[in-house]
């Protein structure tokens, strides 16, 4: 049963994510590449933490944290310099 | 009924019900017509996806290790936390460029303040600006 729900997860993980690719790739404004990035770090903490479930080890929690704390670090960065021109000021 | 067999089953819901809120976000967020809807989707419903993958991950590891785990229960909340605050770092920022919307996104953009987006210096009363 969990194998099964695994599999339709990380499915449905997987078309999140090249709905997100493609949003990238079409998207009209910096804003909107910038949300699909910030919405993809979220999509792939989800698929390397079901990684770690599928391979029954916790070692791949770190690496979720880490990109968690850096996806949003750039986002709050790229925003700062989109609003202001600048990052520090 | 056996322990285990419930808790497979409430792991299996909450696998299946993250993936499929993530992917609803993202479907929101490739299909919707201007930037302040598509804001909707990867802030909300992505965001409850997660929590309920992390959730669900929580609980296999606690059972299997047969001792309560709260370790992605730092990611859960540092998520809840910071997805608001990049949101409405985005919304200004779209307000900021002036993007684009349809007649119907209700409300309009409200005007933000020449100190805001960095037109003019934020007066200090103590050092003689007004």
């Amino acid at each position: 049963m969990l194998d099964t729900a695994l599999w339709i997860s990380q499915a449905l993980i997987l078309m999140a994510l090249s709905l997100n690719v493609y949003r990238m790739i079409v998207g009209p404004s910096m804003p909107d590449r910038l949300l699909a990035l910030d919405t993809m770090y979220v999509n792939s903490i989800a698929l390397i933490v079901m990684m770690g479930l599928w391979l029954n080890t916790k070692t791949y929690f770190e690496a979720a944290l880490l990109i968690a704390m850096l996806g949003f670090i750039s986002t709050v960065a790229v925003c700062k310099y989109l609003l202001r021109g600048d990052i520090i000021e | 009924m056996n322990w285990y067999v419930f808790l497979e089953g409430v792991i299996s819901v909450l696998l299946i019900a993250g993936g499929a809120f993530a992917f609803i976000g993202s479907l929101g967020m490739a299909h919707l017509r201007d930037f302040y809807m598509r804001l909707h989707g990867p802030t909300k419903a992505t965001t409850l996806g997660i929590g309920c993958i992390l959730i669900a991950s929580m609980l296999y590891f606690g059972v299997t290790a047969g001792q309560p785990v709260v370790q992605e229960m730092l990611i859960t909340l540092f998520l809840f936390i910071t997805a608001p605050v990049s949101a409405h770092l985005l919304a200004k920022t779209g307000l900021h460029l002036k993007l684009k919307h349809v007649e119907k996104t209700r409300g309009k953009p409200v005007e933000l303040y020449r100190e805001e987006v960095g037109e003019k210096p934020v007066p200090h009363p103590d050092r003689g600006h007004d």
